[in-house]
């Protein structure tokens, strides 16, 4: 009891307000797609003509698109694979990732050199390119997509730790910790990552973000996860329902995406540390001062007068 | 500068021919042979496989089709689709011209938009930059398909202002059809754009240079324009340069979304017809588009500022 | 006694913190210039001395609030409008920056700082106003005018920089320079010359000059009088010439003190204890009484008034008693 409640005080000094809301949603989502069988009221790719483009009601609280199947369940069941394949991206880009920018920060030199070279040239191809080359490939399909995220997120979330993990690199405790005899696996694993941790977690959800992003794109365009399928990105590019003017069972997966990316950027700038946008924080009470004559002097370019 | 210009092009040149081998070596190595293409579901005799596989090189060693290719992309010769037959030049060019028409509409949009929203952010700061703020946090996260289906619904069906899908007749028509993609790949951007700006001028409007140039009486005009905006060009430059470069990769998607028949839909057409000749060049020329708009950014920052015009000092 | 060219009278600034509370950064500053007057204002940091020289051009940070008076030349600067305050700014007053680096806009010309303000608020030509621009940075010392021109701030030395910034200051001939710790950036060597030639060419046009520095020597070498200042007031004032003689007041003969001498062999420097603090963290007594080895019980409750004294201005309720104790040792 003790140990929740330390938990959540230390979640909300870390998250902040708008940080506890979007890691509540991200929860709902995620709790939704674990628990999907249990949660959806309807079988997703049950279909019945008779509920073509049904509106919501008791039998369909969200209705259900053209060929009758249940919208909520769709949407419960869509987060599934919605959230799956850019987990997978970000699991795997991290696993080569971290220890490729560790081998870099250490080393330094040509090491650093070589490695970052490599980077800036898969850099200049844009993700998504190389996502779609990849399908060509091997034919369409989630693995082949989830792949070439991963290889095309492998330097974002690279430099990133590569940057962090550097300046611990450069810190005295680390000289302190190698003069004492510890060896450079133990001192890299044990203390160096375990201080950048916040930072790579951080980043990591936003990247979880853009993969998320990028793979309903490829999703919509039916290069990763196939049509019947239940999946976000594939229910918006539902045409013969945009087109009919059936905006609900395009539009409500479309903002599922934007929540769900939204939440993850808030969650993920606030856990690696970024302060909180001005409008957030609590407002200055009404000081005199700011109808002084004097106060927009400092920087008068920025007044509107 | 020169030695700047003469550097970035090195770079450039180096990363394309790159990746023109990973693009070519990788599609050449893909399991199930290109000459499946054109046989289909067929089985052909041992006689005719070998005919296709020698009309299209496949015979010879990949390093000399490399070459041949090579050669013939310098020539203006992109070889030959598969599917249609057609010069992949042709099939190219007639998308090329859409393509560039949309991004240049969208970046338009995205400069006047993100810099007039990031600057009043900036210079007023309280509830407006505020209410900026939280209008670019959701904009940021706004995937181009997401807003082609909302556009599509809004624009196109229920008020039936622009068209669906595809384009209209002569320059006008063309235009008109591509105003709602042009929009739906500028909302990300816009958000993007107006974030840097509005930071890069509040960082600026807080330099002490700032303050001389106050204290010297500029009117605030100028101390705007000639100080607090001119430096805050770099990073708004390579912002631009990212997103006109992100923007070409976007009209894979945005092109489809919308019917739009340029090289966005041509590449996702042919990747799914395994037309490997078209996705070749398409997939160059989009590499080719992002380096560019990359060094190009790079560039205008040296001319920009005057500590960055060392060449290597950015790389 | 001719009209001053600088009035300020009980000028007071405080600022609103974050968490809104108030914070007083100058408390009650009198002080006047004459015309080509050099007044030296010193003190540690955190005195209120750069604050004092930004109130002076209304370039206060965001919260600040002001009270009393600055009057230069008869004309309340706190209520000039922006067209007033432009022009005031633009041929009145001159100021040089401590940290040219940071100071000079890195991205445009040397040439283009130097004639912006001609250019733009005085409809200068721009050829003519590049003449005058070369004629000034040859009086500041600067060799080969012309290429310099052309240069980027990154591309010269901070020596360099800071006389470019005085020729800036020069060319629109205001009638009162304010230099805030204008050598404090720059190398030693280069310090003593970069203040010759900002004294020799104030001397020469007759300007007045408000002279910020946390080093007593340099203000005595360059001005005619000194205001030492502590947590935001000042503390003793009085001319340059008897400075050494009859400084008065503790902290300034605590100054005096920590600095070695050559004449006398010290056999251990005195330094003052403590550090120095702002003027909202001190006490309702006087702020320098937790540092003073005078102070009495009642320093700590009594704030002591800015009084004559032998022939200058001190802040001590105990003055009287440490001079004729001072007075009695020596003798």
């Amino acid at each position: 009891m003790n140990r929740t409640k330390k938990l959540w005080q230390r979640a909300n000094t870390t998250l902040g307000r708008s940080g506890m809301l979007a890691g509540g949603f991200l929860l709902v989502v995620l709790l939704a797609a674990v628990l999907a069988p249990l949660v959806a009221p309807a079988d997703p790719n049950q279909s019945s003509l008779l509920d073509s483009y049904a509106g919501p009601s008791g039998a369909h609280l969200l209705g259900a698109d053209g060929i009758g199947r249940d919208l909520l369940s769709r949407l419960i069941f869509g987060a599934r694979t919605s959230l799956l394949g850019p987990a997978l991206v970000v699991g795997v880009s991290l696993l080569l990732g971290i220890p490729l920018a560790l081998l870099a920060s250490w080393y330094g030199g040509w090491v650093d050199g070589v490695i970052a070279r490599v980077f800036d040239l898969v850099y200049a191809l844009p993700g998504l390119l190389l996502a779609v080359l990849t399908v060509a490939l091997f034919g369409p399909g989630l693995t082949p997509a989830v792949v070439a995220l991963s290889i095309a997120y492998i330097p974002f979330l690279a430099r990133i730790v590569r940057a962090a993990a550097r300046q611990q690199r450069v810190s005295p405790y680390v000289d302190a910790l190698a003069v004492q005899g510890f060896g450079v696996l133990r001192i890299t694993v044990r203390h160096i990552l375990r201080n950048i941790v916040p930072v790579v977690v951080g980043q990591a959800a936003i990247a979880f973000g853009y993969a998320l992003l990028d793979l309903a794109s490829l999703s919509y365009l039916g290069l990763a996860v196939q049509a019947p399928t239940p999946d976000w990105g594939v229910m918006v590019s539902d045409s013969d329902a945009l087109l009919k003017g059936y905006w609900l069972q395009v539009l409500a997966p479309g903002v599922l995406i934007v929540l769900t990316v939204l939440a993850l950027t808030v969650v993920g700038a606030r856990i690696s540390g970024e302060k909180p946008p001005g409008y957030l924080r609590r407002r200055r009470p009404a000081g005199a001062a700011l109808k002084d004559r004097a106060e927009n002097d400092r920087t008068p370019v920025g007044a509107a007068a | 500068m020169t030695r700047l210009l003469l550097h970035r092009l090195g770079g450039l040149l180096t990363t394309l021919f790159l990746s023109s081998v990973v693009i070519f070596g990788s599609l050449y190595l893909a399991p199930g042979s290109p000459e499946n293409v054109i046989f289909g579901s067929r089985t052909p005799s041992a006689a005719a496989r070998a005919a296709v596989r020698h009309r299209l090189h496949l015979d010879q060693p990949l390093p000399v089709r490399y070459w041949d290719w090579l050669t013939g992309v310098l020539h203006g010769d992109l070889g030959t689709s598969m599917v249609t037959g057609q010069p992949v030049a042709d099939r190219v060019g007639s998308g090329l011209g859409t393509t560039l028409l949309l991004v240049l509409m969208t970046m338009v949009l995205v400069v006047l938009i993100g810099l007039a929203m990031g600057l009043t952010a900036a210079l007023l700061p309280g509830r407006v930059d505020g209410a900026v703020n939280a209008a670019t946090s959701v904009s940021v996260t706004v995937p181009s398909f997401v807003a082609s289906a909302l556009l599509i619904s809004l624009f196109a069906v229920k008020l039936g202002w622009f068209p669906a899908s595809g384009l209209g007749q002569g320059f006008g028509g063309k235009v008109d059809g591509l105003v709602l993609p042009a929009v739906a790949l500028a909302i990300l951007s816009c958000g993007f754009l107006a974030r840097v700006t509005r930071n890069a001028v509040r960082d600026q409007l807080e330099r002490e240079h700032v303050q001389t140039a106050l204290v010297r009486g500029l009117p605030r005009r100028t101390v705007l324009r000639s100080h607090v905006l001119r430096n805050a060009l770099p990073p708004i430059v390579t912002a631009v340069g990212l997103l006109t470069a992100g923007t070409f990769a976007s009209t894979l998607v945005v092109e489809s979304a919308f019917a739009v028949p340029g090289i966005g839909q041509l590449t996702i057409q042919s990747v799914a017809q395994k037309d490997f000749p078209v996705v070749q060049a398409v997939a160059l020329l989009l590499v080719a588009a992002f380096v560019v708009c990359n060094a190009a950014s790079d560039l205008i920052q040296a001319v920009v500022d005057p500590r960055l015009r060392e060449a290597g000092s950015t790389s | 006694m001719t009209a001053p060219l600088l009035e300020l009278a009980g000028l007071t600034v405080d600022i609103t913190t974050e968490d809104g509370g108030t914070r007083t950064l100058l408390d009650g500053i009198d002080l006047s210039l004459a015309p080509g007057e050099a007044l030296g204002l010193v003190g540690e940091s955190g005195s209120g001395k750069s604050m004092t020289m930004r109130a002076v051009t209304r370039l206060l940070p965001r919260g600040a609030a002001v009270s009393g008076a600055v009057r230069y030349d008869g004309a309340e600067v706190l209520a000039m409008d922006a067209g007033a305050l432009r022009r005031y700014r633009d041929r009145e007053v001159g100021l040089v920056f401590q940290d040219p680096r940071a100071h000079v806009n890195p991205t445009r010309r040397i040439g283009a700082f130097l004639i912006e303000a001609l250019v733009r608020n005085r409809g200068v030509g721009k050829r003519e106003a590049l003449a005058r621009a070369a004629a000034v940075l040859a009086e500041v010392g600067i060799d080969d005018p012309q290429r310099r021109l052309r240069q980027y701030p990154h591309e010269v030395s901070g020596g360099m920089l800071q006389r470019v910034m005085i020729a800036s200051v020069l060319l629109a001939e205001p009638r009162l320079i304010l230099a805030d710790e204008p050598t404090t950036a720059l190398d030693v060597t280069i310090q003593r010359e970069v203040v010759g030639i900002l004294d020799r060419l104030r001397r020469e046009r007759g300007m007045g000059m408000v002279f910020i520095t946390h080093d007593l020597d340099l203000a005595l070498a360059v001005c005619g009088r000194v205001a030492v200042m502590y947590a935001g007031r000042i503390v003793e004032l009085r001319s340059a010439d008897t400075l050494h003689e009859r400084a008065a007041h503790p902290y300034t003969l605590g100054l005096l003190g920590s600095r070695p001498s050559i004449d006398e062999r010290a056999q251990r420097l005195t330094a003052i204890p403590g550090r120095p603090v702002s003027a909202f963290e001190s006490g309702p007594g006087c702020a320098f009484a937790p540092r003073c080895g005078f102070a009495t019980a009642q320093c700590e409750t009594t704030p002591p008034a800015l009084a004559e004294f032998d022939d200058g201005l001190v802040r001590c309720s105990r003055v009287e008693e440490i001079h004729a104790a001072r007075t009695e040792a020596t003798a």
